[in-house]
Formats: structure tokens, C-alpha cells, sequence
């Protein structure tokens, strides 16, 4: 009698035969890697999938500039440790603009994240990238195939996705089109905590609770991680309060609300957020743009 | 719902132990169908909600989009959960799968909310065809209804196993027992007409609440499981698999240096050790598994599910596309099948086009032959139908242009489920499922020869070609043939012409002008021109040939080089004012149906290796630049 599977074994043997899949059809495929937990996962899961080869494509940031000190740190060390070619894409115009989350609101990151995605696939001529987008996220990513093909000016078309059976993934595609691969769809929050304790997998150190200068800034609390560049950009500065907090998603600083916690190891982290009250998104301010359909628009306009 | 508030105890007093359990929980994947206001969504969304899968600030978001466009009243309508693209919020109906999540203290749930209309057929088989489970609800006030027999047809298509049959809205009759005792009846009768042996059926509520988590006081007559303690307890199919013979399909060759070569695949059955003998197909080479390989170290055994990479002891040939199988029971290898398809594309099947096949990581050209009989997923009548219509299912006839590595699908949905794929559009079009090989395949053999085709060719001094000249009718791709054909014979050369209408006379009398006829004509002058290029001719073929899958057909059959593609090219007004037949002008007056140009498509070459412009040359001009590009003929 052989035994059955756990969930997290068969969820991993899952994203590693999508990686495989794409990596055997794909003619110029890259992992687009945003430092977060989801991606640390999603890296982890390359490794396994390729050992003892490394994994057969580049890792992609598209960067924003207004990233934790703390993210820049590990993305570089990772793509280090995993021998993988690390490419860093800033939308030029957006630089050229000056574009920050205080002037410029939702237009941040349209430009530095829509915008410069797009431009770095093209620019690379990459026809696939996989995102470590999950299901559980959000209703319009519920609905979202695993091979989730983009026109030629990277929009998507919710009502007329390919079938998508067993587990054959169709990865032809025509001309100009690119497909973004979700190899964690169907992974939720306590998967992707749980499989960072058993694998060790590498996480940026913010996620855990510690004694952090702090902000309040309309109503939400924020770490202030580079204070001269805030004080240039607010046009003051910051009143800074010492609190012990952490963060339960990594966007861009001034994006990314803290939560005050104490919760210092991995397994207070999965104690907080099996008992919080909030979804993991709502530290983020994109999803509440656009009423209910705000992620769904975003992504028929090219956002991962 | 005690076991959820133990559960957060749990979390909250020690978060270890909780974890221990949630590491070692099994996973199990199901769906919701039904008909269309039979309650899926609403169920889901009380399944999220009693297990503490919504948070406050999704249901402060829920509560208030109730109330804008619920359709519950002044009550939180679930279904606004699971509904989550804007046009099926919009219309109340589900467009496409949603998948949900969520946890019990035995296992971790996937659940597909599978969309009930006819049009989204597609959509249904796609989140059918990945689960353990189906929860086919019916509404009690309404019973057995169109909608649930063609689920419960899909599901047992789909080879799903578990079935249970959700009896929803018992709130709405009274709870009354007579009426649940009549719908399941009703159900049973269906059931075994389409070979469904057993199903589980229960008495609910999404919308309050019984007998989902808890059992409920209002339903004392019913003594069977709640909905979470039979998926809870259901055995799932991976684990089924996990008994059957070893099969790997290679996604992939690992080869880091040239120490090591390892073959990467998700284990589809079975189970594999070091020193397990095994055969590579469709080669059938043998050798022994020397090593299995993961990022954390050598494994002792690895069984169905996991994605490893297996090392073997002896350097033979093996690739993507091949399987690894156990050596003393390995899978078939054929190329001529019976299979059930789905059809899943707005434009039909063409009987005789061809189309990409992927099974496992094989991809292979297959050809369909017209349908044996379709199946009216309604009243499960099977009619005689010529082709496949979007949504439609039937059985038929495929071929493939190299050897398969199957299963029947009931042995295993990794090797026997397919998906074809249109070369053109790259839309993936149906779905399929082998049922067995022909037998003619496995006996019909290639016989070698050995006067070889080089040998023809070189006895008349000259190398085969096929000259494939296609354009509009009227274009004067006979004419320009029989000019080229008079100028290679004063050059020597052992030619042939075969001609549109000249075939028609004979080899093709029976076929006619629809799309399938003309892919059928097409596919026949392939062969022909083939075993005469065979012999070493030089062959020139003057056809409309309209479809380019149909002339990429024929360049797929011959070797790199020899088909030469012609496009006569004529604008249609040119060749309708020349109308040297006359059929121009009957196909205007509506006399003559299907015809190219008018009212059936032409499809030009992208990149036609030579192109003839008749307005600007004579057919004679035009001869001499085809022969000079020609050139050299040897």
C-alpha cells in the first residue's frame, strides 16, 4: 500500500510540471521575481524543478525604485545563490518623471509596474513569464487559467480563455501574443507560510515583527525606511514613531500598509494570520481603485 | 460548526500542533454543477463561510454588494463571492470556473464552481476534468432537471467517480422527506441509464445551512454524512493511481554537464525504485532506474504525483515525448484510435484537417474521420451528424502521424486524455478521451523496399518534386502548369500533371464542394502526388487548394525541400471578369453553392516559395520565371 500525498506535496509536484512544461515549449521564457513571499516560494519551486541544472531562464524585477533596502538585499543574494541571471527593468519615463506613490496615486504604479512590465517583455522579446499570482487573492485571479494568454499589447480577455484540461497546457500561441504562467494558483496564504517552514525557503526580514521607525500617513501606518527621500518627496518630514511591526505583503514602501505585531518566528506569523480578521490584500491600495472590478481592469490592461 | 471554533482554540493556544496537522492533511479537488439557479455559487460560498475562509473586511464588501445587486433581498447573497468577473456580476450567471479554497481539520479543499449554461460547456469540462469529486445540485422544488442530466452525463464522460447528489433548498419544501425520497428515484433512474453505479445523495441548504457542516434538526429522517464529513472521508483518485502500473511521460532532459543526464516528469501512475527495471516508449528500449533525483537528496521510492527526475543505467535514447514505464507491463503504442471528443470551438471540426494532438507531453498531426454518432447531452439520443459543432460530443475515428505511447482513458486520464489544437488559430478546440486502438493500426506494418524512392529519382536523372499550384479559380494555374510541364518535358524531364477537374472525373468523383470534401479532394491528391514523387516524377498539381492546413498537409508529408508551393496570383476581380467557365456567373446567381472566392474563403500563402503575378506577366512569362527558380533540376 503506497501513501497518499499531502496536499502540499501534490501542490508542489503541480507548479514544478507547469515549470517544466513551460521551460520544454516555451521559446524565451523568464520568472518574474518581485522579492515577496509568493515569489520566494515560486523560486524555491524552479530550483527543485531543474536540479541539479539551474533553472533554464532569467529572473526578471521590474523595479520601482521605491522597494524595501531589505528586498533589494535578498533579491540580489538569491539570484546569487541560485545561479540565475538577475535582470532589473525601471520604466525610463517614469524615472525621467519622477514618479512617486504620494504625487502620483495610482498613476505610481500604472507606470513603474504596468508600464515598465510590459516594456521589459518586449524589450527581451519574452513569450512567457511566470507571476506568482494565487487564486485565493483575489475573484478575478479565481477565475484566471494557469496558461493565461496576452495579446500582443498584453491585454487579457476574461470571457474567452482557452479550456484548460487535466493537466496539457496549450502553450502555442500566434504572433505577438505572450502567456503568464501561474504556477501557485491554486496555493493559498497558509500554503505558501507553511511551505516556507519546511523548506527554510529565504523570506525578507520585514515580514517579521521588530522594533521599526514609523509613520502614520492617511490613516495607515507606514515604515519609514528611507527618510530623506520621504522628506523630499512629502515636502516634510515625517513624524517618526519607534513601533514593532511587520508587514504581511511587500509592495513599495509608501504603498505597503504595517501591521503592529510581536510576532517574531514563522509559526507566530501563521498564528497572526490565521487569526487576523482581513484579507492579505488589503494592505495594498491597488484592488480598491475601479469599485469591485479593480484588479480584473488592470489586468485586461496588462498588470501581471 | 464546533469543530471550526476548536480549530481556532487550536490556532490560538498551539500553533505548532495545529500546524503538524494542516502538514499532513490530503487534498481534494471537486465541483459544483447543476442547473442554473440551483444554488452552486450560494453553497460555495457557505462552504467559505462556515470555515472561517471569509474575512471581515470581504464580508463587509459582500453585505453591502448584497444589497446593491443580491438577489437575497435584505440577506447576504453568497454567490457575490464566487461570481468574480464584472460581466457575470452584471448577469447573475457564471461565465467561467471560479476556484475557492478552503481547509477543514482532515483536508485542504479545491473546489471548481463550474458554470451551468449549454455555451460554457468548454468551461465546465475544464474544471471537471481536474476533480476528485462532483456535487451535482438540484433545486427540491424543481427535481431533475435538463441541465442536471447533461452534468451528470459530463461528469461520468469525465471519468469523476464520486458523485453527490445535493438535494438544495429544503427550506423552500418543508424539509419533507417524500419529496427528497422522489427527486433521489428520479436521479437513480437517470444514473444508471448512463452507467453511473453509485452516488451519495443528501438533503441541504446552502442558503441556511443544513446539513453541510452540521447535521441538521430539521431533517431527523436523514441518517446519512454531512457534506464536509463525505469530503472529509471520500477516497480521492491519486491515490487510486498510485496502484497501477509505473508510468512517467518526460517533460524534460536534465543535462547539467556531461556527467549527468536525468529524465524530469510528474509521475502519472505507479511507483518507482533504484533497480526497478524499465522500458522507454515508443522506442521499447530497456534499462534500470539507477537514481532518483530532488534538490533534497536521492529518494528510496517515488509514486504518482510526484515530479522527480529519474537517472538511468544504461545511455539510450530518450526525450520529451517519450514515457518511462515499468519494463514487464508497459503501455500500448498505436496510431489509429476510437475516441470521445468535445467539441470547444465556435468554428467546427473539419473531418479530414488536420489538427495538433497533445497527450501527456506528446504532440503529435492527427487526422478525425467523420463522427460515428453524436450524443444529444440532453435526452442522450445518439444522431448521425457529418461533423462536431461547438459543445458538441461525439464518438469518431482520429489517426496520428507517428505512434502514440495510451491508455484508455478509464485506465488513466494522464495517457488517455487528450486536447487537439488548431494549427492555424493555436486555439485549443476540444477535448478527447481514448476509449482503444483499432486493430487495423497495430497490423498493418510499413513494408521496406529496395528500390528506394532515391533510387526512381536518380534512374531518370532528376530529383522529385512536387510543384503545388494554388490560386483562384480562373487564375490560370493550368494553363501555367501545362506551360511548365511542355517546357521540363523539352528539358528531359519525367514529369506528371495532375489536374482539379481532371480528378474530379475519376479518383474523386464521390466528393463534393463543402469544406470537409475539399480537405478530403486535398488530402487524396497529397497521397497521389506522393507515391508518384516516390517514383521519382516530377509532379505538378493545379488545384484551388483554398486552405493553407491543407497545403501545409501535403508539405508535412514529403521530405524538407520537395514540395514547391505556387501561388498563382489573381485578384478575384481579374479572374471573375475572365470567368473562362462560366462559373463566376453561376456562382453569383446563387446556382452554384461554396465556391472560392465567393462565398467560401480563400486563404493566400504567407510565404509561398514562388509567386506568379498573372496580370503583369503571360502564362508563358510566367512558366519560364517558375522553371528558372527551379533550377538546377538534379
Amino acid at each position: 500500500m503506497t501513501r497518499t500525498l499531502t496536499h502540499l506535496e501534490r501542490l508542489e509536484a503541480e507548479a514544478i510540471h507547469i515549470m517544466r512544461e513551460v521551460a520544454a515549449q516555451a521559446d524565451k521564457p523568464v520568472m518574474l521575481y518581485s522579492v515577496g513571499k509568493d515569489s520566494a516560494v515560486m523560486l524555491h519551486l524552479a530550483r527543485k524543478a531543474f536540479f541539479p541544472s539551474p533553472p533554464p531562464f532569467p529572473l526578471l524585477h521590474v523595479d520601482t525604485t521605491w522597494k524595501f533596502k531589505d528586498m533589494y538585499g535578498l533579491r540580489d543574494r538569491m539570484a546569487r545563490e541560485s545561479g540565475m541571471e538577475l535582470l532589473v527593468y525601471q520604466n525610463p519615463e517614469a524615472t525621467e518623471r519622477g514618479i512617486n506613490p504620494f504625487d502620483h496615486g495610482p498613476l505610481h504604479t500604472d507606470m513603474w509596474k504596468t508600464e515598465g512590465l510590459k516594456q521589459a517583455l518586449d524589450l527581451h522579446g519574452f513569450d512567457a513569464a511566470f507571476g506568482g499570482a494565487r487564486r485565493d487573492e483575489e475573484k478575478s485571479r479565481a477565475k484566471e487559467r494557469i496558461f493565461s494568454f496576452r495579446t500582443a499589447s498584453h491585454g487579457w480577455d476574461p470571457k474567452n480563455q482557452r479550456p484548460e484540461l487535466w493537466n496539457l497546457y496549450n502553450a502555442r500561441k500566434n504572433k505577438g501574443e505572450s502567456i503568464r504562467v501561474f504556477p501557485i494558483s491554486n496555493w493559498t496564504e497558509l500554503d505558501i507560510w507553511q511551505y516556507i517552514q519546511l523548506n527554510d525557503v529565504p523570506i525578507v526580514p520585514l515580514y517579521f515583527a521588530a522594533v521599526r521607525p514609523t509613520f502614520e500617513w492617511e490613516g495607515q501606518l507606514f515604515m519609514a525606511d528611507d527618510i530623506d527621500r520621504l522628506t523630499k518627496v512629502l515636502g516634510q518630514k515625517p513624524a517618526i514613531t519607534e513601533r514593532s511591526i511587520r508587514f504581511r505583503t511587500l509592495g513599495c514602501f509608501p504603498l505597503t500598509g504595517a501591521v503592529e505585531s510581536t510576532a517574531s518566528t514563522l509559526s507566530e506569523v501563521i498564528q497572526e494570520t490565521l487569526l487576523t480578521t482581513t484579507s492579505e490584500r488589503q494592505g495594498r491600495v491597488i484592488d480598491k481603485d475601479a469599485g469591485g472590478a479593480g484588479m480584473e481592469k488592470k489586468k485586461q490592461e496588462g498588470y501581471f | 460548526m464546533d469543530a471550526i471554533y476548536q480549530t481556532e482554540a487550536l490556532i490560538a493556544e498551539d500553533i505548532d500542533a495545529y500546524l503538524d496537522v494542516h502538514q499532513h492533511k490530503t487534498m481534494l479537488r471537486f465541483i459544483t454543477c447543476g442547473s442554473v439557479d440551483d444554488g452552486k455559487s450560494t453553497l460555495i460560498g457557505r462552504l467559505l463561510y462556515d470555515s472561517k475562509m471569509i474575512f471581515e473586511d470581504q464580508l463587509a464588501a459582500l453585505e453591502s454588494d448584497s444589497k446593491k445587486v443580491g438577489t437575497q433581498g435584505q440577506e447576504i447573497d453568497f454567490a457575490l463571492l464566487v461570481d468574480g468577473l464584472a460581466a457575470e456580476r452584471e448577469q447573475g450567471i457564471t461565465i467561467d470556473v471560479a476556484y475557492r479554497f478552503f481547509n477543514t481539520e482532515k483536508r485542504k479543499f479545491i473546489v471548481a464552481d463550474c458554470p451551468g449554461h449549454e455555451q460554457y460547456t468548454r468551461n465546465m469540462v475544464t474544471g471537471a476534468s481536474t476533480a476528485d469529486l462532483a456535487v451535482i445540485l438540484i433545486d427540491a422544488r424543481k427535481g431533475v432537471l435538463v441541465q442536471t442530466r447533461r452534468h451528470s452525463y459530463l461528469c461520468q464522460l469525465i471519468g469523476i467517480r464520486n458523485i453527490v447528489l445535493a438535494v438544495n433548498k429544503m427550506d423552500l419544501v418543508d424539509y419533507d422527506q417524500a419529496r427528497f425520497d422522489e427527486i433521489v428515484a428520479e436521479y437513480r433512474g437517470f444514473a444508471t441509464s448512463i452507467g453511473i453505479e453509485s452516488f451519495t445523495a443528501m438533503p441541504i441548504s446552502g442558503f441556511k445551512g443544513d446539513n453541510i457542516t452540521t447535521r441538521s434538526e430539521n431533517t431527523p429522517w436523514y441518517t446519512g454524512p454531512t457534506l464536509i464529513d463525505h469530503l472529509e472521508t471520500v477516497e480521492v483518485l491519486s491515490s487510486l493511481d498510485a496502484g497501477k502500473p509505473f508510468r512517467m511521460p518526460v517533460q524534460w532532459v536534465n543535462r547539467p554537464n556531461l556527467d549527468f543526464r536525468g529524465f524530469s516528469g510528474l509521475i502519472a501512475t505507479g511507483s518507482v525504485k533504484p533497480g526497478d527495471p524499465v522500458r522507454v516508449l515508443p522506442s521499447g528500449k530497456t534499462s534500470t532506474v539507477s537514481r532518483i533525483v530532488t534538490l533534497d537528496g536521492d529518494l528510496d521510492e517515488a509514486v504518482a504525483g510526484q515530479s522527480v527526475t529519474v537517472c538511468l543505467a544504461d545511455e539510450i535514447d530518450c526525450s520529451r515525448g517519450d514515457v518511462l514505464a515499468t519494463a514487464d507491463h508497459p503501455p500500448q503504442v498505436a496510431d489509429q484510435f476510437e475516441a470521445t471528443i468535445v467539441w470547444m470551438d465556435d468554428e467546427a471540426m473539419l473531418v479530414g484537417r488536420s489538427y495538433w494532438l497533445k497527450l501527456g507531453t506528446q504532440t503529435v498531426s492527427v487526422t478525425v474521420q467523420q463522427p460515428k454518432y453524436t450524443v444529444n447531452v440532453n435526452t442522450l439520443e445518439q444522431l448521425a451528424a457529418k461533423t462536431l459543432e461547438l459543445n458538441a460530443i461525439g464518438v469518431a475515428e482520429i489517426a496520428t502521424d507517428k505512434p502514440l505511447v495510451f491508455e484508455a482513458y478509464a485506465d488513466s486520464r494522464t495517457l488517455g486524455g487528450f486536447v487537439l489544437v488548431d494549427k492555424l488559430t493555436n486555439r485549443t478546440v476540444a477535448a478527447g478521451m481514448l476509449h482503444f486502438s483499432l486493430r487495423r493500426a497495430q497490423n498493418v506494418h510499413w513494408q521496406a523496399t529496395d528500390v528506394t524512392r532515391e533510387v526512381h529519382a536518380a534512374l531518370k536523372n532528376q530529383k522529385a518534386k512536387v510543384l503545388w499550384f494554388t490560386g483562384l479559380s480562373g487564375s490560370g494555374k493550368s494553363t501555367i502548369a501545362n506551360e511548365v510541364e511542355k517546357q521540363l518535358n523539352v528539358m528531359n524531364r519525367h514529369t506528371f500533371l495532375l489536374d482539379g477537374d481532371n480528378v474530379r472525373h475519376g479518383l474523386n468523383r464521390d466528393l463534393g464542394f463543402t469544406e470537409a470534401d475539399r480537405i478530403e479532394n486535398i488530402r487524396r491528391v497529397g497521397e497521389v502526388a506522393k507515391l508518384m514523387a516516390d517514383a521519382g516524377l516530377i509532379v505538378l498539381t493545379a488545384f484551388i487548394s483554398p486552405f493553407r492546413a491543407e497545403r501545409e498537409l501535403v508539405r508535412k508529408m514529403l521530405p524538407e525541400g520537395e514540395f514547391v508551393e505556387i501561388f498563382v496570383d489573381t485578384p478575384l476581380e481579374v479572374a471573375e471578369a475572365r470567368d473562362v467557365k462560366g462559373l463566376y456567373k453561376k456562382a453569383r446567381a446563387g446556382d452554384l453553392k461554396n465556391f472560392t472566392g465567393i462565398d467560401s474563403p480563400y486563404e493566400p500563402p504567407e510565404g509561398p516559395d514562388i509567386c506568379v503575378n498573372t496580370v503583369a506577366m503571360t502564362p508563358a512569362e510566367a512558366a519560364e520565371h517558375i522553371i528558372r527558380q527551379l533550377l538546377p533540376l538534379k
